[in-house]
């Protein structure tokens, strides 16, 4: 039998979707918000279930499209509640506006979003240009190789956008994890809401002792210190989501951090990739280091805010770095993985390690272990000085030339 | 992990059920102990249009989140799908091939271009028709699966999907068991 990690955990076969869901239930918020759309659609189907059979006492919110979930969440948390919504790619675009207003409006919000590529053309499948798209707007956004993972990080999501005051997604990759059934372990009912707590805002506007004003006009006066306090907020997100996962880790024994080092203490030449790419990274370099090879993997498990001085302390020794982007920015330049990762570098005043930037999976392109396997034939190279790194974008599984 | 991970491919229809047949069999494979993953193939998705789902089966955690390209196995629920879809793409020498058809396994064999040693049999959808009243020859296959692979324990699958049938179908408790019948005769009946 497969043992749990938690004594009182439950080993169940569950889909991403199903996860989200559950672990929705189990948070209970006082409102849920949302609109279907593929492949996110089963978090909310479900969850919407829970509350017309009574399971939950959570208030559920039909709107009539994305814009109004994120406005209808945005009022509710507001007003004081513990709020929650679920979307994708083109619900996520047309939330956009709205997703700044609950950051600015420092909103603890916490959303279920599954990664899927954006159109034209039409395409339902798994990358993260969506996510990726919303970096700049003052949300937290924690990803997920697996189901596990999903599970666990809406857990914890909770406390963190609540200690931080800034809204946090929660992301799975589109159908790759969303759709796959795999084995999860929850944990009970009773353990879940204990650790998640009850949500007491400071002020809130349904608190008629104390009147405030909230979302009122800040002009040249204001609003760069107000713009600023959410940049600092993000930064001092870090330490939370840090203690957040400490606070887990002792209560239900998995461990969480900023990012995952998979083999990289001694690497010589790695890959930095996001979500469900990163367990199939995992197989390579396992393969790779049966033959001797030194490849390690860096997984970012929180994009925003982004690990910069973390990483560079996980990277220096490493010879060649390749980052893999699930998205592609168009910026005539590189994608935001890639920028993110080279910033802290170069910032950090190292020439080394060479890093090179690819792009992947767009649009649910597959990625295997033979693909990966190529990347690090080419780190490889580069780590050996037998080639140059490319100063350009490079694609994996793509036709073109 | 590589070699003890089984791979297992799916063909079927659209509204044949391949996509419950892998979800039914990975949680009923996790009880028996063992990690799993099942997953479908999303497209265009109509009734009758070629579908396709997938399994992963392993003793260690499975990580690996990428298409199954060389199945161990590979189970056709609409025999139809030989002539228009490439069934046995990724099949190696060993790999192993169930098909729901009346046809003998050496027919078959000859019509995939692979060797009958390959080749399972069972006539699923008479078995469905016979036990569940329609043809639907996801749950039989099943049987026919575990009967195959040879290292489950098709109790422990019966058990599971009783369970998971009973809180689906509990006002309708002719399904459970007719369900339950058409595991336990394709695992009895299938052939090489």
């Amino acid at each position: 039998m497969i043992k749990t990690i938690y004594s009182k955990g439950k080993i169940v076969a569950k889909t991403g979707n199903e996860v989200m869901a559950e672990a929705m239930r189990q948070i209970e918020p006082d409102v849920v918000a949302a609109y279907p759309i593929t492949p996110a659609t089963e978090i909310v189907q479900i969850f919407s279930q829970f509350v017309a059979d009574g399971v939950v006492k959570s208030e559920y919110v039909a709107v009539e499209s994305e814009h109004s979930a994120m406005s209808a969440t945005i009022a509710a948390s507001a007003a004081g509640a513990r709020a929650m919504t679920g979307t994708s790619s083109q619900g996520l675009s047309l939330m956009w506006e709205m997703l700044y207003i609950a950051s600015g409006l420092r909103l603890p919000i916490v959303m279920a979003e599954v990664n899927r590529a954006l159109s034209a053309p039409v395409n339902i499948h798994g990358d993260q240009s969506d996510t990726m798209g919303a970096r700049d707007a003052g949300w937290i956004q924690i990803y997920s190789e697996n189901s596990q993972e999903a599970y666990d990080n809406m857990i914890q999501a909770v406390k963190i956008a609540e200690k931080a005051k800034l809204p946090a997604l929660v992301t799975t990759d589109g159908f790759i994890i969303s759709h796959c059934m795999e084995v999860v372990e929850t944990y009970p009912d009773a353990d879940v809401k204990v650790f998640v707590g009850e949500y007491k805002p400071d002020r809130y506007l349904l608190d008629i002792k104390k009147p405030y004003t909230l979302g009122a006009i800040d002009l040249q006066d204001y609003y760069f210190e107000h713009r600023y306090q959410i940049a600092k907020a993000m930064i001092d997100a870090k330490s939370i989501i840090l203690d957040v996962a400490r606070d887990f880790e002792k209560t239900f024994g998995r461990e969480y951090d900023l990012y995952e080092k998979y083999m990289l203490d001694d690497a010589e030449i790695a890959i930095v990739v996001i979500g469900s790419a990163a367990g199939t990274t995992k197989v390579v370099v396992k393969e790779l280091r049966e033959k001797g090879i030194k490849a390690g993997l860096l997984k970012i498990r929180v994009y925003r805010p982004f690990p910069s001085q973390q990483i560079v302390e996980d990277l220096k020794h490493v010879k060649a770095v390749a980052v893999l982007d699930r998205a592609d920015s168009c910026s005539g330049a590189f994608n935001p993985v890639y920028s993110d990762v080279a910033a802290s570098l170069y910032s950090a005043g190292l020439t080394s390690p060479k890093i090179i930037n690819y792009v992947y999976g767009l649009g649910g392109r597959e990625i295997n272990t033979e693909h990966i396997s190529g990347v690090y034939e080419k780190l490889k190279r580069i780590a050996s000085g037998i080639e140059k790194p490319s100063n350009q974008v490079e694609y994996i599984n793509a036709r073109i030339k | 992990m590589a070699e003890k991970m089984i791979e297992v491919r799916w063909h079927g229809r659209g509204g044949q059920g391949a996509k419950t047949a892998a979800l039914l069999f990975a949680e009923a494979v996790l009880t028996t102990g063992k990690y799993i993953q099942a997953f479908p193939e999303y497209g265009p998705e109509r009734m009758g249009a070629p579908v396709r789902s997938f399994n992963r089966v392993s003793e260690e955690p499975i990580t690996i989140h990428s298409d199954i390209i060389n199945p161990e196995y590979v189970i056709i629920l609409d025999p139809s799908l030989i002539d228009s879809v490439p069934v046995t793409d990724g099949v190696d020498r060993v790999g192993k091939v169930i098909v729901n058809t009346s046809f003998s396994a050496l027919d078959v064999a000859q019509k995939l271009g692979i060797f009958a040693s390959q080749v399972y049999v069972v006539n699923a959808s008479k078995i469905a028709v016979e036990t569940i009243g329609s043809d639907i020859p996801n749950t039989p296959m099943l049987g026919a699966l575990v009967k195959v692979i040879g290292t489950l324990d098709i109790n422990g699958v019966l058990e599971d999907t009783k369970v998971k049938l009973t809180a689906k179908f509990r006002h309708k408790p002719e399904v459970i068991e007719g369900n339950l019948a058409s595991i336990k005769r394709a695992f009895d009946e299938v052939t090489n």
